[in-house]
């Protein structure tokens, strides 16, 4: 099992570039701003893949954020809220937003968990004199983390380098409830050796739609075959996205059907941290 | 019609095993998709259309009684004749009531999904009238006694080779050495079918793909010119419309008439749009001599108030069809009603009841690709939660997914037992993965190993591993953000 990677108790090494002096509001003299960020690692990323949460931690330091993870985290309510259970989406959601109050910023490394707390967080609380006004202000600072790099702090350029050639996918939540698009392609433009190939069907769904792919097995499946094909027409050796669910059912499936495209979340690939082994793979 | 959305399962199962479905639905998604976004690239003010056009549906909700009783006073001035019906066996009494007065023996049809809704054709057959299919889809699938596999592509499930086949069975005056290989061949056959059929019937039934209140006349729109036979020829017009399809002018029709084709086809417009004005009247050189507005609904004015409401202003484009994962997946068929895809799933249950649909809302992936193409922004996504949420509310879900909720809402949201369960079990499931790094069979996981293998977790979770972190890490020198992740500035001052 992993340690956890060194380069995360080092200081900001400057090795990304940062644009602005920062976001609006927080600047002090001199320097770039310090945004307080409290990184939701997400429980997918907490049990399945913490490399993501170092790649997350490493990324925002380099962007000028002190990062701290709040421990009081676990799920942000999101399988609850799709199967129409809010009252159980609730009472998980009022701890995650009650842990992450304190900060000036909530960053999750998954466009779909971000979308849970900035899209639908006041429509789960609408109408709670007291829990509403609090869902809208978490809401409000919530982001996805390769969005919040690019728009909010500004980053252009990442250090890492990765020799191989890669193709991205647009989780849905991402793509089309935050518009997390041009973002990671613009960043993954960077990394030294890595050459990007877009697939026909980058926008399309991946059959995943959390407990839908262990409801419906089979159509998500054949869901699942279109972006895989997809994804093998383009000759890529890599598949990259921002979201662990859509990862390991595309990397799931690619495993079961034999095929030796590996997968990879794009925070791991943007931090430099890719030496651990990509997603299901040995 | 009759409904097998109860099976949802198995029809999905069987679509999927289907080689000519399979092949038919991949050639839809790699043709609408991309004609509609040329289509809608090439216009600039499409985006502003959309919302033109919603806007206008959104006016007609909040006056439906206005604008429907504006209709049916224009049609009367007219010398027609608006029938309000409250549900399908008011509608098929009504029309065949129509029918038997005028002594109608042969009847053709342009495309109408009421008319599905209604199943009509099957009515008319029981009572010895003879209704003909004129659209060429609709044609093929009424010669196979199926319902229609999408809204605007009725027969889209079917392969060339399958239609010629039903051709041949169904044609079996003709010569069966003839070619058919073409689709040229295919419609030309039809066409020759079709054309003492025009001449012959009685009445034309129609839908509307809009109801105009100043006017009290329908607009039809067509790619073969069928409607404009189906309505002009026979002595009696019946147009079945649902009570949504109202617009107020000649004006907000071409508004939505600009989205419609776009959306659904990629096309600029469709190659006919009728309207059609009423009754012939006294000068006119053709027309029919009555003019029927058979006004359904159906259980639509129960979704004005409450969250299916913007469901009303659906223009019946098939877009959502067009691009859904699910429906590319299994077909419209699987669906088992009229209707299919995102719009049918959350339109079905209002329709039909949820206990027989209770599986349509359950079975996307919210992926919001829908919403997205809809060019009257329905927030489908959302309304099929909504329906997921009745269904908790009625306890209509598995026992056992309501349970395992909350024994997880109750674990999670308590982080200090949660991380205590999670970090063992997790290193557990890492240590058992071995070197190939997933599991291809996992227990309580079989939905989800049944396609996939499972990746095995790292080994320690993402807060075992920052609690070591933390203990090394160099404080920030301008703030501190402790390990239990409150921050304190160290100049004190928060913004």
């Amino acid at each position: 099992m992993p340690a956890p990677p060194s380069s995360v108790s080092a200081r900001p090494d400057r090795g990304a570039s940062i644009d602005a002096r920062g976001p609006p509001g927080s600047s002090t003299r001199g320097s770039p701003a310090r945004a307080r960020v409290g990184l939701f690692v997400t429980c997918l990323v907490d049990l399945m893949r913490p490399t993501v949460g170092f790649a997350a931690v490493k990324l925002l330091e380099e962007a000028g954020c002190a990062v701290a993870v709040p421990r009081a985290q676990t799920c942000c309510g999101q399988p609850a809220w799709n199967s129409g259970d809010s009252g159980n989406a609730r009472k998980v959601a009022r701890g995650l937003i009650a842990a992450f109050e304190p900060f000036d910023y909530v960053v999750a490394p998954s466009g779909s968990c971000a979308g849970m707390i900035r899209i639908h967080y006041p429509e789960l609380f609408a109408g709670d004199a007291e829990w509403e006004p609090r869902a809208r202000a978490l809401a409000a600072k919530t982001h996805e983390l390769i969005s919040f790099l690019a728009d909010v702090r500004g980053m252009t350029r990442v250090a890492a380098r990765l020799p191989s050639s890669a193709t991205y996918h647009d989780s849905c939540s991402g793509l089309r409830e935050l518009g997390v698009k041009r973002q990671p392609r613009a960043l993954l433009a960077t990394v030294a050796g890595l050459e990007l190939r877009e697939g026909k069907e980058a926008e399309t769904c991946c059959g995943f739609g959390g407990l839908f792919c262990v409801k419906y097995p089979d159509i998500s499946a054949a869901i699942t075959d279109v972006k895989t094909d997809d994804i093998a027409a383009t000759g890529a050796n890599l598949v990259l996205a921002g979201d662990m669910g859509c990862l390991m059912n595309i990397a799931g499936r690619l495993k079961r059907r034999g095929s030796g495209i590996a997968a990879r979340h794009v925070a791991e690939v943007l931090a430099g941290m890719t030496d651990v082994p990509p997603i299901a793979g040995d | 019609m009759e409904s097998s959305a109860g099976r949802f399962e198995t029809n999905a199962r069987a679509a999927l095993a289907t080689p000519t479905l399979q092949a038919a639905l991949a050639k839809l998604a790699d043709g609408f998709p991309a004609r509609r976004l040329e289509a809608a690239e090439r216009l600039p003010e499409f985006e502003e259309l959309r919302d033109a056009a919603c806007a206008i549906k959104e006016h007609v909700l909040d006056h439906l009684d206005v604008y429907l009783e504006t209709f049916e006073r224009r049609v009367a001035a007219n010398g027609g004749e608006v029938h309000w019906c409250r549900d399908a066996e008011e509608a098929r009494r009504t029309i065949l009531d129509i029918c038997r007065r005028v002594d109608a023996r042969t009847v053709t049809k342009s495309k109408t999904m009421i008319g599905e809704e209604i199943a009509i054709n099957d009515y008319l057959e029981r009572h010895g009238i003879r209704p003909v299919e004129t659209d060429l889809g609709e044609y093929i699938i009424q010669l196979r006694r199926e319902p229609p596999s999408h809204i605007i592509a009725p027969a889209i499930h079917l392969s060339l080779a399958q239609v010629a086949e039903t051709f041949r069975g169904s044609h079996a005056d003709l010569p069966p050495e003839r070619k058919l290989n073409e689709p040229d061949a295919l419609l030309a056959e039809a066409r020759a079918k079709l054309r003492p059929d025009f001449l012959a019937a009685d009445v034309g039934i129609t839908g509307a793909n809009m109801l105009i209140a100043e006017t009290g006349g329908n607009v039809l729109v067509t790619n073969e010119g069928n409607a404009d036979l189906t309505h002009t020829l026979p002595r009696v017009h019946i147009v079945i419309a649902s009570i949504e399809k109202i617009v107020p002018t000649l004006e907000d029709a071409t508004v939505i008439l600009r989205v419609l084709a776009r959306s659904a086809t990629g096309q600029d417009i469709t190659v006919y749009t009728s309207f059609c004005s009423g009754p012939r009247r006294p000068g006119d050189l053709d027309g029919p001599d009555e003019y029927h507005v058979i006004l359904l609904d159906n259980g639509r004015a129960r979704l004005l108030e409450g969250e299916f409401r913007d469901m009303l202003r659906c223009i019946r484009c098939g877009a959502c069809l067009n691009h859904c994962p699910v429906y590319r997946a299994v077909g419209g068929h699987a669906y088992g009603w009229v209707y299919s895809g995102p719009m049918g799933a959350v339109l079905i249950p209002a329709l039909i009841g949820m206990h027989e649909a209770r599986h349509l809302p359950n079975a996307s992936t919210l992926c919001g690709r829908c919403e997205s193409v809809c060019p009257m922004r329905i927030p489908l996504p959302r309304m099929l939660r909504a329906w997921r949420e009745q269904l908790h509310r009625e306890r209509r879900g598995s026992f056992l997914a309501r349970l395992g909720f909350s024994a997880w809402a109750s674990v999670a949201s308590r982080p200090g037992l949660y991380h205590a369960i999670m970090a063992p079990l997790i290193r557990a499931l890492g240590n058992l993965a071995g070197a190939g790094r997933s599991f291809r069979r996992l227990p309580f996981l079989g939905g989800w190993t049944a396609a996939r293998d499972f990746p095995a977790p790292e080994g320690e979770t993402f807060m075992t591993l920052w609690a070591e972190a933390e203990r090394k890490r160099k404080p920030y020198a301008d703030l501190r953000v402790s390990c239990e992740g409150t921050p304190t500035d160290v100049k004190g001052a928060r913004p």
